[in-house]
């Protein structure tokens, strides 16, 4: 096999376009949990991916789904590799990624926190930045749940339209 | 591929029979592709001593948190709950595989999680007591994620860097148990006469196995400064710390109730010893 500039650039394009399997509507491009895609001298593909939360489930999905697009797609030597440092953070979804999360009815993350010089904060306030409603935009929104159906969503409702959603919390 | 959804994905490539599909996806090592490599500064037997600590913590932790399962007050506390459980676990999976790699053994996570008895379980007594009221669950989770926080947050600059990613990573959602369990100790402190009534007794409880958890890694500054903010808004007292540890659960010196919780956890891994997940 002759290795190519151009074959790396279509390996990355290919495995950007792997929908992630619990947020369907994102791929794992704008998730940013696809870390880097390079080709090795041998022609092998290697893709790293970074877990969303420790406990991700989603994890094996994402994996079997990057090798099975890159397989389909001719590439005959896959290596999808787990990535660990730095750790994920929604500052990483991107752009289009939160215009789609917010067309599907889901508020994409406000910015994360930064780390702090010293112990992380315990923050007791009943004041919380306003989650606005993805359905009709109003401010007047409270969170029912800080856990919802997946590690990386809470559950908030909004109080002018009455409709129940999802929010992706930041981390 | 004749289909594109990730699931229907998996089920491709199972060349060993349908039968073991249902034990999973084939991946079994959740550090694949990352450097098994151990700086040469690096003790490798406390290194992995500290992985199985962290790891048995966590995975005696998620199960008791999965105990609230079809148990908890309200369906949302059940869901958040079960989710605090499964960033646990997940630290254990990865804590356990750093530790394989790292004691000479090669074993897999499995052979921690699954074939070990009470005895070799390293684990804190506090995290292995039954649920008990919500409020004592809620007491526990705030002390228990309050003391690994702080060990994290120091953990995450450790010289191997798997041990370190692994905690920088913690670190971040452990900030969100911490913050849940606090929320609830306010909220049922500072409720009607009941709840306070059960809220102190499940503080009182919990505070019994602190010289536990400092005599293993003393976050002692740290833990006590999150517990007198959350104890000072929820208008509870914060008792003394005993001076001396209950019990060592580092040392294998469990009680009574660590036993009946990997009986269960196991029985599956026990029953089906050939089977993958």
């Amino acid at each position: 096999m002759v290795t190519t500039l151009t074959d790396a650039r279509r390996a990355r394009r290919i495995a950007e376009q792997v929908p992630d399997p619990e947020l369907p509507m994102l791929t794992l491009a704008d998730l940013g949990v696809l870390r880097d895609v390079t080709l090795a001298a041998d022609g092998t593909v290697v893709a790293e991916l970074t877990p969303t939360y420790s406990g991700c489930p989603a994890m094996a999905e994402m994996r079997a789904g990057v090798a099975a697009r890159l397989a389909q797609a001719g590439y005959e030597h896959v290596e999808v590799r787990t990535v660990l440092d730095p750790p994920w953070s929604t500052d990483w979804i991107t752009a289009e990624g939160r215009r789609k999360l917010a067309e599907h009815g889901i508020a994409p993350p406000g910015p994360a926190p930064r780390p702090s010089a010293g112990p992380v904060p315990l923050v007791l306030s009943t004041t919380r930045r306003a989650v606005p409603c993805p359905r009709c935009g109003a401010t007047d929104t409270e969170e029912t749940s800080r856990f919802g159906a997946t590690s990386c969503k809470a559950l908030w409702r909004c109080r002018a339209c009455r409709e129940p959603f999802e929010y992706v919390k930041e981390i | 591929m004749s289909d594109d959804h990730v699931y229907m994905s998996l089920a491709e490539g199972h060349d060993d029979g349908d039968a073991r599909w249902a034990f999973g996806t084939g991946f079994e090592d959740p550090l694949h592709g990352i450097s098994t490599a151990v700086p040469d500064a690096v003790d490798r037997g406390e290194l992995a001593a500290t992985c199985l600590e962290l790891a048995d913590d966590a995975l005696v932790t998620a199960q008791r948190l999965a105990e609230w399962t079809t148990r908890a007050p309200e369906l949302e506390e059940e869901v958040a709950l079960a989710n605090i459980g499964l960033d646990f676990l997940g630290q254990a999976r990865l804590l356990y595989a750093r530790c394989g790699q790292v004691d000479g053994s090669q074993r897999g996570e499995d052979a921690y999680a699954y074939f070990r008895d009470a005895d070799d379980f390293r684990s804190v007594r506090l995290a292995e007591l039954p649920n008990g009221d919500f409020a004592f669950s809620m007491a526990r989770l705030l002390v228990f994620a309050a003391w690994r926080l702080a060990h994290f947050e120091q953990l995450a600059t450790h010289a191997d860097p798997v041990l370190a990613a692994i905690a920088a990573k913690g670190v971040k959602e452990m900030t969100y148990h911490r913050q849940y369990a606090a929320e609830w100790v306010v909220r049922l402190g500072d409720g009607t006469d009941k709840s306070h009534r059960r809220m102190q007794a499940g503080l009182d409880q919990v505070t019994a196995h602190l010289g536990e958890l400092f005599a293993a890694h003393d976050a002692r500054t740290a833990v006590l400064a999150v517990l007198r903010q959350v104890t000072e808004a929820a208008g509870l007292t914060l008792p003394d710390v005993p001076p001396t540890p209950v019990g060592h659960g580092r040392e294998g010196d469990h009680t009574a109730h660590l036993a009946p919780l990997l009986a269960e956890l196991q029985s599956v891994a026990r029953a089906h010893p050939e089977a993958t997940w």
